[in-house]
């Protein structure tokens, strides 16, 4: 189906204050693929996946989502099509419950009211918090307010996930339980992040940013052997590739 | 700083409040919101000098608060905090009306004094109504009856909104200044110096926070027109609570209860 799939050509972003944080950057992304976008901090991740659904619009080159570019006319479109999870889900739920957050969206749809509580429901049953239905968002914990923010987006059954940062202040049972959960996504997925070993663990290709543009773009494993690269793109090695720790402390002790 | 985090999670408990289930809060909010209208008029409407008429009016609060299930304290706490506002309002009528109406003894009581306390007994009961209507009804609810009954959807959104960002200007005021004092050797107060950087501060940081949230909204199909969904509401439990009320004030507003019980007592009666 072409509206799974991402075009970006010469994609150049400057900010209002003329620092220029992406650079004549172009990729295409097909259907069903499952795509890291890793980087330094300042790399371009964030402001690249703000381009997707308009929330960013170019200062030159084309967006095209689906076969359509990425305009003012056409956001209402592309909005239904790519759903973003932000970085920081507080700045997700606004609403006075989980039920009416996960609902804002398809209610804004213009879906009648029986069809909107099954998406919801159907929403939190697939990120396992229905039972938080009732809540305010407020009073979750940082897994459960990140399960319930990706129901927000899942709702509005976008074909394109966006996700920034995911994992990142969860604990490590929580972000073991998300890895799965998306996992089992049949959706394309755009996942910006620091944690490697999620991005080996979920996704098949990689593209490391730097500066602006892509230093490299291909498949996930061969990305996390180049340690070259990695280092020129101020990463590391996902630990799941490295030597043990302890191994290799004991090795050590050996050769001495 | 500690009082103002307890303020600040107190306004979130008046939310948590709305989320109950008792018999007020499964009444429509139209109904509660009308009948709060009605409260607030008549009582608006008693003349400056009334104090005895004003009384059985307590009853409305006391029956709300009790069936509703909500906390005295908490009410009684938001009631202190625009004490100060009451006391204002009224604190010169005793200085430039002071035609004596009744005397105690040595002591004489001038119109002023009644109509202080007129006033204050109506500011009280007038915004205790009102708290108990966002605690058994919820911002959300109040909202949505309102664009209903043909508010403006600007206005509806503002005042939404505006409830909305108060958590978010807090919870920053509240992040800027533990770090302000963590790092502040001496901990009473913020010095002067200060302050101009803090509130710059605070102000760039809501601001970007708003804007984190509204893009949210925008990326969830929002576009100026927020679609407030209303509950049905059950026609003849909230017709008798309104038609209930109605007739209970129309009553204070027209016989003046404790006069009538006591000359009734006193065997006054004609």
């Amino acid at each position: 189906m072409s509206h799974h799939t991402l075009d970006i050509t010469d994609l150049s972003y400057t900010y209002p204050d003329g620092t220029a944080a992406l650079s004549a950057l172009s990729l295409h992304i097909g259907h069903g693929e499952s795509v890291a976008i890793v980087g330094a901090n300042g790399s371009g991740k964030t402001t690249l996946l703000s381009h997707l659904n308009g929330v960013l619009l170019p200062t030159a080159g084309t967006v095209n989502i689906g076969g359509f570019p990425v305009t003012k006319q056409t956001l209402p479109q592309i909005r239904r099509t790519v759903g973003m999870v932000f970085q920081n889900p507080d700045d997700q739920l606004f609403m006075p419950t989980v039920y009416e957050d996960v609902a804002f969206g398809p209610v804004n749809m213009g879906l009648p009211s029986t069809d909107v509580k099954a998406r919801v429901t159907a929403a939190l049953t697939t990120v396992g918090a229905l039972e938080l239905s009732d809540r305010p968002p407020y009073r979750l914990s940082g897994g459960q307010k990140r399960a319930v923010a990706i129901a927000t987006v899942l709702a509005m059954e976008p074909a394109i996930l966006v996700m920034d940062e995911p994992t990142a202040a969860l604990d490590p049972w929580a972000r073991r339980q998300l890895i799965e959960l998306l996992r089992t996504f049949t959706h394309t997925k755009i996942i910006a992040t620091h944690d490697l070993d999620m991005a080996l663990d979920l996704c098949e290709r990689t593209i490391v940013l730097a500066n602006g543009s892509i230093l490299k773009d291909g498949p996930t494993a061969e990305v996390f052997r180049n340690l070259p690269l990695l280092a020129q793109a101020h990463l590391e090695q996902p630990f799941s590739l490295q030597n043990c720790p302890l191994c290799s402390k004991s090795m050590g002790n050996n050769t001495l | 700083m500690v009082k103002l985090e307890s303020n600040w999670l107190d306004l979130r408990t008046l939310d948590e409040l709305a989320l109950q289930k008792t018999p007020i809060h499964q009444l429509g909010a139209g109904t509660k919101l009308g009948t709060t209208l009605a409260f607030i008029m008549v009582i608006a409407s008693f003349s400056r000098y009334e104090v005895t008429g004003l009384i059985p009016c307590v009853f409305y609060p006391i029956v709300l608060i009790t069936l509703g299930r909500l906390p005295y304290q908490l009410l009684l706490k938001r009631l202190l905090l625009v004490a100060p506002v009451i006391l204002f309002i009224g604190l010169f009528n005793p200085l430039f009306d002071r035609v004596p109406v009744a005397a105690v003894g040595p002591l004489v009581v001038t119109g002023g004094w009644i109509s202080f306390l007129s006033i204050s007994v109506k500011l009280i009961l007038t915004i205790t109504a009102a708290l108990i209507l966002i605690a058994t009804t919820g911002i959300h609810a109040i909202c949505s009856t309102l664009y209903r009954l043909g508010v403006p959807q600007p206005l509806v959104v503002q005042i939404l909104f505006m409830y909305r960002y108060i958590h978010v200007l807090l919870e920053e005021v509240l992040k800027t200044l533990q770090a302000y004092q963590l790092r502040s050797c001496h901990n009473s107060g913020i010095g002067y110096q200060a302050w101009g950087s803090l509130l710059g501060q605070l102000l760039l940081r809501t601001i970007a926070r708003a804007q984190r949230i509204y893009q949210a909204m925008l990326c969830r199909g929002y576009d100026g027109h927020i679609i407030l969904e209303t509950t049905a509401a059950r026609k003849k439990p909230d017709l008798l609570y309104f038609a209930g009320w109605l007739l209970f004030f129309s009553l204070c507003r027209l016989v003046n209860l404790p006069q009538w019980l006591g000359t009734f007592i006193t065997g006054g009666l004609p």
